[in-house]
């Protein structure tokens, strides 16, 4: 129990004085969880339109795969990009292992399906009332897309913060691409492994509330805008 | 202005979200001019020896040292990937057989410790003192709880060893035999609230009195017993197999480790005035 008292603390300490290794996983988790929801909401929006807006075969197939990856281990996903991305690997030359492009791409196909599934289904869930109304209207392409994104713009933030979720607490990734190399790729979470196995649990926790402060940071400010809206 | 909000809020978010993209990354670029990449042990990460070598390093070479800290068994196969300069590990045989294979060369010792066998202190199988064949088969005997690291690492390719020079047959699935699939210090600390013996290198264990204010629940009941020594050896990655790899950096990483000064800095580090590692670079 002690540990969570110190940790506490430590945490407190670590923030205010400014440690440098803190800030230094600080920032590398925030930059690469930001350049992995930048990617996949651009690609994973318009496929999530597609699959909840238009009918077309196989359909309830391609939902069902897409939700199946939702359950994605962090490991097989860091096994996997590994795979491609040794230097005896077909992506060996693009020296992405132990790089932080290299826990992006991980991180991308980790959060692609949660941004792809879940703005399917806000799409899904708006009235069908609304197309029809757009149609009537003389809306065509783009303009479809774009009203019925902005429709669903709520769930469709709930969705990208869930992705950023999942992107900034992922391990198994981060620790198999990025190797956690101190100032280069150690991110929050390795670093919290990495603390653990030293035995220094309490540092551990430590960490542990540094990064869901910044996971209470995004809500906040999501929730913040709803509000105001 | 409401309809303005939401377009405004999100482009200031896209602006934070790619802004904090690139900003560090033009800050690492100037850093990385000469770089080596090594992967090593966990024991020589969690001790915190890397930390204090890797600087003197930099200062004196104007390399910078990169590691990333796994078993022995990982450690060995990101050399055969080409995924790493150079090596910093511990399990003789299979670093022969790396050789011997063609991945690595100039293999060279750098530095030991010695393994410890540890156990609750009510010795409950009492071995405490005994040589370590005895006690392994009276482990096995006694079915005393025994954690093992189970990961394929060093120190887990030495517990096996011993097993079979004992002439005890690997416990695999008994019960009292508990694989924890984890690195050291965790092991231990299954190993404490299981009141199970384990064995460890003797830094580690040394980083354990020290977290626990040096009155730790698993005390050293097997010691200095020749079958427990621990060597450590650089091994550059073969650029022949891998000519990415700097191995420029790697000749000069290995020297300075065996050098009269980097000796000395390793047998310098120490945690509650023990020191962790015996250096032994052949002159």
């Amino acid at each position: 129990m002690e540990y969570l008292a110190q940790g506490f603390i430590s945490a407190f300490k670590l923030l205010i004085s400014g440690d440098e290794q803190t800030y230094s996983a600080v920032f590398t988790t925030v930059k690469a969880s930001s350049l992995s929801i930048c990617i996949s909401l651009i690609i994973g929006l318009p496929l999530g339109f597609i699959l909840g807006y238009y009918d077309f075969p196989c359909k309830k197939q391609i939902r069902a795969v897409v939700d199946t990856l939702l359950a994605l281990p962090t490991v097989v996903v860091g096994l996997l990009v590994y795979a491609f991305v040794t230097k005896k690997g077909p992506l060996g030359d693009y020296n992405l292992l132990f790089e932080i492009s290299g826990i992006v791409a991980g991180q991308v196909i980790l959060i692609l399906p949660i941004v792809v599934s879940l703005s399917a289904t806000a799409i899904e869930s708006l009235d069908e009332r609304l197309k029809n109304t757009l149609i009537t209207l003389g809306a065509t392409g783009n303009k479809i897309i774009l009203s019925s994104l902005f429709e669903a713009r709520f769930a469709i933030m709930a969705a990208a913060v869930n992705a950023y979720s999942r992107a900034i607490a992922e391990v198994g990734v981060s620790m198999m691409i990025g190797g956690n190399i101190k100032w280069h790729t150690r991110t929050i979470t390795t670093a919290i492994a990495l603390e653990t196995g030293k035995g220094q649990f309490a540092m551990g926790i430590a960490l542990g509330i540094v990064l869901l402060c910044i996971g209470f940071f995004v809500n906040w400010v999501l929730i913040f805008f709803r509000k105001r809206a | 202005m409401k309809k303005f909000r939401l377009p405004i809020f999100l482009s200031l978010t896209i602006l934070f979200l790619i802004s904090s993209s690139f900003v560090s990354c033009t800050k690492k670029e100037a850093e990385s001019g000469k770089s080596l990449m090594m992967s090593t042990t966990t024991s020589t990460d969690n001790t915190g020896l890397l930390d204090v070598l890797a600087p003197e390093f930099k200062k004196d070479t104007g390399i910078e040292l990169k590691w990333t800290a796994v078993g022995t068994g990982k450690a060995l196969e990101m050399g055969k990937n080409c995924d790493v300069d150079v090596l910093l590990v511990h399990a003789p045989a299979s670093e022969k057989k790396f050789v011997d294979d063609g991945y690595g060369v100039n293999r060279t010792e750098l530095m030991y410790n010695d393994f410890v066998i540890i156990g609750p202190k009510s010795d409950p199988a009492k071995i405490k003192g005994q040589s370590v064949s005895k006690a392994m088969q009276t482990i096995s005997k006694k079915k005393a709880r025994f954690a093992s690291r189970g990961d394929n690492s060093g120190t887990h390719k030495k517990e096996l060893t011993l097993w079979k020079d004992s002439k005890v047959a690997v416990p695999e699935k008994e019960e009292w035999y508990i694989q924890t699939g984890q690195g050291m210090l965790q092991t231990i600390n299954i190993a404490a609230e299981r009141d199970a013996y384990t064995m460890t290198d003797r830094g580690t264990y040394i980083k354990y009195e020290a977290n626990h204010k040096g009155n730790p629940p698993l005390v050293i009941v097997v010691e200095n017993d020749k079958s427990l020594f621990n060597q450590y050896s650089a091994i550059e990655v073969n650029p022949a197999k891998c000519a990415q790899a700097k191995n420029e950096f790697a000749k000069q990483f290995i020297s300075w480790m065996a050098s009269d000064k980097g000796q000395k800095m390793i047998g310098d580090f120490k945690l509650m005035d023990k020191p962790l590692f015996t250096p032994n670079a052949k002159k």
